[in-house]
């Protein structure tokens, strides 16, 4: 069975360009989002972009956009629901469904709700309330291991998500059965619904936390699409061991005005900040051609 | 590649005697209550046992209670026994996982834990995703006796009912406990279905025509209905009706087992012809058995009822399992005496 993904970027030189771009368009279709529907949470769905592109247009997840129940395929679950922005935006760019649909984000009678419906192809589990996708990644993953299959589960955390106790039950229970199939990657953009994660509940020594909890950590810039990359491209990160890719991420990243501003987890653009917004994003991607 | 993982499903052998088990009894039968006992756990554990012997999709589920009935199948299927310590949510989880993959999760645990302790994960997981779990919730109702409201679980049936896509079974006995197993297994979604380690009074023998949301009427009867559903109180309901018959009424009796959904059809016939219903559950008297009959009868025929449960407040006096059921009623003696009671009510109405 061929499993290289359908239009994701060529592995070869401008590679790390072309996957910007995909993060710029990405942000672009948040921003549309974010202004055009009663609103969306903007900081979490910025900071997660190049998380997700990568993960879908790196050739990392083995999915098929025309198959999206295709037997043997990775399983992709985005913890983080309330992002579904940013979810949308990947999904929908790499052929899941239509472009023109993230249009009708929140609209009446859409299926793109606020946190996923689980009819929506690519969505594999329904997600908004948080601490719920590590363990099910867990049941997935235990079953691969059981039938011997080769897929792989990728889990993208919140780091606010984190404080759920169940993400820690899960933890203990992946490394407890050394699902080194099974990769959790945290949004670690330190900035919560009501204020900095420190303030609010402290994560931290929180790479310590996951490596108490016997899983193998990696920390990245979760901006960086070519250290993504190369993280995402070796997992397991060591056999026996679930992998855990702790990506350090700006909340907002991108919109001036959003960047690691807790009130604007959730919001609603009005006209000036869309194209605010929109300006800003063509500043960051005027620093990424010439850096 | 499977049935299950391209879309479809595989139905599930349901024959009550795993092939080549020819020295099995029938179930029911004397020789395998003689072999298997009457608790409810443990037929229900030996069903568990037994579909995991035809079919491979089939995975125990543990949360560090395995040793209630679940060791064998352990020691029979150890790649298949998932014990995920004392942590319900991290168990609920990863049996979505599994469904998810095809795999048909077996969750036992205790009744308080499974529905309240990972309430969510049961909601979202498994109800919302349509998962094919099952849930089996030991020590429902009032049977950890001693134990105390921590153990008790008299809130399970009105939070299991209220979750849209979950099929709810309480089986009447030991004999119906592994029916319902076997029917829960080849029914294609959720399922809850609540237990007791205790051996509890026998209701069926050889014949259980076990259905889901058929009920089962067990007594003819003409001046009043007992509705019961549960270990225990459907055969303190028979035990009633016999105590009302030396009254000389005569009382219909039905066993509920499956709450939900329900068997509207023969409960408005039973309203119809006896013109009065008394509930009986091991359960608060809100949003159980005694609510689901309510609404169904508040809809389609209305009539005088009464349910009988454990009233709304939790049970601080320790007691051991017969003692509660006399305190709150819900032995024959109680369930005649609200019968009779009821009998005036109709009468003067």
């Amino acid at each position: 069975m061929v499993l290289s993904p359908v239009s994701a970027v060529p592995r070869a030189t401008g590679r790390q360009a072309a996957l910007q771009e995909i993060a710029h368009t990405l942000r672009h279709h948040v921003v549309a989002m974010a202004a055009d529907s009663p609103g969306a949470h903007v900081g979490g769905s910025m900071s997660v972009i190049e998380i997700l592109t990568v993960l879908f247009f790196d050739g990392v997840l083995r999915v098929d956009p025309e198959r999206p129940k295709m037997e043997g395929r990775d399983y992709m679950i985005f913890s983080k629901g309330h992002a579904s922005a940013a979810l949308y935006a990947a999904l929908a760019e790499r052929g899941f469904f239509p472009v023109e649909e993230l249009q009708t984000y929140k609209q009446m009678g859409s299926r793109l709700a606020g946190h996923s419906l689980k009819s929506i192809p690519g969505v594999e589990l329904a997600t908004g309330s948080l601490g719920h996708g590590l363990a099910v990644g867990n049941g997935l993953a235990l079953a691969a291991k059981h039938d011997r299959l080769a897929y792989r589960v990728f889990v993208v955390l919140g780091d606010g998500e984190c404080q759920e106790g169940s993400v820690w039950e899960a933890a203990m229970a992946a490394a407890h059965y050394r699902l080194d199939n099974l990769v959790a990657i945290v949004d670690r953009n330190r900035v919560q619904e009501d204020g900095p994660t420190e303030e609010i509940m402290a994560l931290e020594p929180f790479a310590a936390k996951w490596r108490a909890f016997n899983w193998e950590v990696r920390e990245v810039d979760g901006h960086d699409v070519a250290a993504l990359s190369q993280e995402l491209h070796q997992v397991p990160f060591t056999p026996g061991r679930p992998s855990l890719l702790l990506a350090a991420t700006v909340k907002g990243k991108g919109v001036s005005f959003a960047e690691n501003k807790n009130a604007w987890h959730y919001g609603k653009l009005n006209p000036e900040q869309k194209a605010q917004a929109l300006a800003d994003l063509a500043a960051l991607r005027g620093r990424e051609e010439r850096p | 590649m499977t049935a299950a993982a391209a879309g479809g499903v595989a139905p599930v052998t349901t024959a009550a005697v795993a092939p080549g088990a020819a020295s099995e009894p029938a179930a029911g039968s004397p020789a395998w209550l003689e072999r298997h006992g009457l608790s409810a756990v443990e037929t229900c554990r030996l069903a568990q046992r037994e579909l995991a012997r035809r079919d491979e999709r089939f995975f125990s589920l543990e949360a560090d209670l395995g040793d209630f009935g679940g060791f064998a199948f352990r020691d029979e299927f150890p790649d298949r026994y998932l014990d995920f310590g004392i942590a319900e949510a991290s168990l609920v989880g990863a049996a979505a996982g599994l469904a998810l993959a095809g795999k048909i999760p077996l969750v036992n645990t205790f009744a308080s834990f499974a529905l309240m302790r990972a309430c969510e994960q049961v909601r979202l997981d498994l109800c919302y995703h349509g998962a094919n779990a099952k849930i089996f919730g030991t020590f429902a109702g009032l049977q950890a006796g001693f134990s105390g409201p921590t153990h008790h679980a008299i809130e399970d049936l009105a939070v299991a009912r209220s979750l849209p896509n979950l099929t709810v079974i309480a089986p009447a006995d030991a004999v119906a406990a592994y029916h319902a197993t076997l029917a829960a297994a080849a029914h294609h979604g959720p399922v809850y279905i609540r237990l007791a380690v205790d051996a509890t009074p026998q209701v069926y023998g050889e014949s259980c025509p076990f259905e889901i949301g058929r009920g089962i009427e067990l007594r003819g009867g003409r001046d009043l209905t007992l509705v019961a559903a549960g270990l225990t109180v459907v055969a303190e309901a028979l035990a009633a009706a016999e105590l009302l018959a030396r009254d000389g009424f005569t009382a219909r009796v039905i066993d509920l087992h499956t709450v939900k959904p329900i068997d509207r059809e023969l409960l408005a016939r039973a309203a119809r012809e006896t013109g009065c219903v008394v509930t009986v559950e091991e359960h608060s008297v809100y949003g159980g058995l005694g609510g689901a009959v309510a609404e169904v009868l508040g809809e389609d025929c209305p009539v005088p009822m009464c349910i009988l449960g454990v009233p709304d407040a939790y049970c601080e006096r320790v007691a051991p399992h017969a003692e509660h059921l006399r305190r709150y009623g819900l032995d024959a003696a109680g369930i005649a005496a609200a019968a009779r009671r009821l009998l005036q009510r109709k009468a003067g109405a």
